[in-house]
């Protein structure tokens, strides 16, 4: 058939080959079983409707685990009681979300009567403003080195990105092992002379490495963005500024960091939204300790739906909508700025 | 700032070396170590037996304690270098400790028992890699059935995610047909909606199909994904229309030449899905977190995670299995790596 003689394999399919050969090899079989409801269906609704069948799949996925969710949660955030079928749960109206906003000062977390929420916001806050900022400018830097004539540069690329595949109990596991008490960083600390430190035993130590380790792992995603945004300004632009003998650091302001730009936007607001759902390998790594000096607001969710004694499942759900809406603010934001990227 | 200005501006000219070049060398050569390090620790800390985890400060390399058969005792025998009353040094095999004394034969002359100070003797002390670390859990723990359902979730959520995201990407590629501004308006939608918002419905909607404990529950929900469509329907949209048409001339349906010509011709783009899908899932945290309580249905991620917080974590084989969990990951790594950064670089995902 067509298919067969047409078919340009086009570059990349070979070396995908082991990969998608695995999974394609039982599957041509089915589909060819598929393929005769599929005409017959065909015959039914035309042609060109056939595009709401292929839909089909996808969209009640999504209908099912994504927009319909999304209902419920508005639903489960005004109703009470511990059951988990909305139809044994009371109508309460606004009562959790006053009941989480309730507060003497909100800048206390103690005074508030939900308190392990009003921590969970505002560590979040503090890792996402030290993280999201530590993350830009490390991402900068090392993008910025990693597009200098460097020899084995994909090498040293390679570096900086693999964490980024490792999962995140394996990257807090490995940190957790050296900063344990007799851990690789308190051997090399006592060598020195100095005195052994409990990192995830001290609440501003702990909120240090939970920051860097977030850091080391996702650090290479965002260098690639950035080194892609670096290798994308033509080189003739620097070739003309050294003829007009520029400064360099006027170069970088003038020409590196305007082009650059749409890039930063991307990688400040990525980093942002992630950074405000961290929950993994801080879970792992502190389990929100020491006390609370480590919850985040989606280990709050968690705690309170599904690993706190009493479930309350109202609760979570009034604190996902708050998390929703913050995040909602930051895709805009993020949209904007990728339709940004897009016209430059 | 302006450091970064000069390692951004700097053109090297053939045999002249100027400072930013060693500064960005010096700079590649910390994050190597910083990098590696830890993941290199990892690994060589996975090879220590029980005991010589404990140690401090820790050895670089897995090292542990020789032992020797000795003539007339079942059991081999801890090797000791011994200094003698004279000044010798002689190797002995420890027979038992009492107080500060130590029995102590000589492996070569059973016979005669020698009694040493414990504070003359230092342990012989050889390179061996604690293999048992990896063998035993998988023998002893439910370790294997934790390695299993992660590669039957990874395998499964993958093929799922292909099929029924490249449907409809084909069908936002090919087709024109009323809604499809809603549709894709849609898919946009779901990107902003990830799964720590929805958490407590999702729950739910597992608990109504009754897939709570099940591996399916992980399955599912995440079958569907916005960026994979997205992904697909980019690169199907550079296809030649000419094939197509072609093809409905000979009366194929438009599931053969979704199948048979738009499948294939969209492998690249498979393929960096399929790497994607498979980190994903074999990754994956915090809902499998949520939705499996039973210990027969954890995945490595949630297994490992339930063993570290055990009272007396067993580091032994807790870091062993941390190194089988990070393999594959790694393989994929190594022979991927190059769909993997393009992915990245072009659409931010991860």
């Amino acid at each position: 058939m067509a298919a067969a003689e047409t078919d340009p394999r086009p570059r990349g399919a070979d070396a995908a080959g082991p990969v998608a050969g695995l999974l394609a090899a039982p599957l041509a079989l089915l589909m060819r079983l598929v393929d005769w409801p599929m005409r017959a269906l065909q015959r039914a609704v035309g042609e060109r409707r056939m595009a709401y069948v292929f839909l089909l799949p996808n969209l009640g996925f999504f209908s099912l685990f994504v927009f319909l969710p999304l209902v419920i949660n508005f639903v489960f955030s005004v109703t009470g009681g511990a059951g988990l079928f909305p139809s044994e749960r009371p109508f309460v109206g606004a009562q959790q979300y006053a009941y989480l906003f309730d507060c003497a000062s909100f800048l206390d977390p103690s005074s508030c009567r939900e308190d392990h929420f009003w921590r969970g916001v505002y560590n979040t806050a503090r890792f996402t403003v030290f993280q999201v900022t530590a993350m830009v400018l490390f991402s900068l830097l090392t993008a910025v080195v990693l597009n200098m004539k460097i020899r084995a540069r994909g090498f040293f690329r390679a570096v900086y990105f693999f964490p980024v595949l490792l999962s995140p109990v394996v990257v807090a596991l490995t940190w957790k092992w050296i900063l344990q008490r007799d851990g690789l960083l308190n051997a090399a600390i006592t060598s020195l002379g100095g005195e052994r430190i409990l990192f995830l035993v001290d609440p501003s130590w702990a909120m240090f490495w939970v920051v860097f380790v977030s850091i080391w792992a996702h650090m290479g995603c965002y260098t690639l963005i950035l080194l892609a945004g670096l290798q994308a300004i033509p080189a003739d632009l620097y070739e003309a500024a050294e003829m007009d003998a520029t400064p360099r650091w006027r170069v970088f302001w003038r020409i590196t960091l305007p082009l650059l730009w749409p890039n930063m936007v991307v990688v400040i607001v990525l980093a942002l939204i992630r950074g405000v759902q961290t929950f993994d390998e801080v879970f792992v790594l502190t389990g929100g300790g020491p006390g609370t000096a480590t919850l985040m607001i989606v280990h709050y969710i968690y705690e309170t739906a599904f690993a706190n004694q009493v479930q309350n499942f109202g609760l979570a759900a009034a604190a996902s909508v708050v998390l929703g809406i913050v995040l909602f603010a930051l895709t805009l934001a993020q949209l904007a700025a990728s339709r940004r990227k897009g016209a430059a | 700032m302006s450091l970064a200005a000069r390692m951004m501006t700097a053109r090297r000219r053939p045999g002249r070396w100027h400072w930013t070049d060693m500064a960005a060398y010096a700079y590649l050569s910390l994050g190597v170590v910083l990098m590696f390090g830890p993941v290199l620790w990892l690994g060589l800390s996975s090879f220590k037996t029980q005991a010589g985890l404990l140690e401090f400060p820790p050895s670089l390399l897995p090292m542990s304690q020789r032992e020797v058969a000795v003539p007339g005792q079942s059991q081999k025998l801890p090797l000791y270098e011994v200094t003698m009353p004279d000044g010798s040094t002689r190797a002995l095999a420890q027979l038992r400790r009492i107080g500060i004394q130590a029995q102590m034969v000589d492996p070569a002359n059973p016979g005669e028992i020698i009694r040493v100070p414990i504070d003359k003797r230092t342990p012989v002390r050889q390179f061996r890699l604690a293999t048992e670390n990896y063998t035993e859990p998988l023998e002893r723990f439910a370790f294997t059935r934790f390695l299993w359902n992660s590669v039957f979730v990874t395998i499964v959520a993958t093929i799922i995610t292909l099929i029924i995201n490249s449907m409809a990407a084909y069908a936002l590629s090919i087709y024109e047909f009323r809604g499809k501004t809603a549709v894709m308006l849609l898919v946009i939608g779901t990107l902003m909606i990830p799964i720590t918002i929805i958490l407590v419905p999702v729950y739910l909607v597992v608990t109504k199909l009754g897939l709570v404990n099940s591996l399916w529950a992980v399955i599912l929900p995440g079958a569907a994904t916005p960026t994979g469509v997205f992904l697909l329907r980019q690169y199907m949209l550079t296809l030649p229309r000419d094939l197509i048409e072609a093809a409905r001339m000979d009366k194929a349906s438009e599931w053969q030449i979704y199948w048979r010509i738009v499948m294939p011709l969209a492998m690249p783009a498979l393929a960096v899905l399929a790497i994607f899908s498979i980190m994903w899932r074999w990754n994956e945290f915090l809902w499998p977190l949520a939705v499996l309580t039973k210990t027969e249905a954890y995945t490595l991620q949630i297994g490992l995670n339930a063993f570290q917080g055990e009272l007396q974590t067993q580091w032994h084989y807790l870091l062993a299995m941390t190194v089988v969990t990070l393999l594959p990951v790694a393989l994929v790594f190594v022979f991927l790596q190059r769909f993997i950064t393009t992915g990245i670089a072009n659409t931010g995902m991860k």
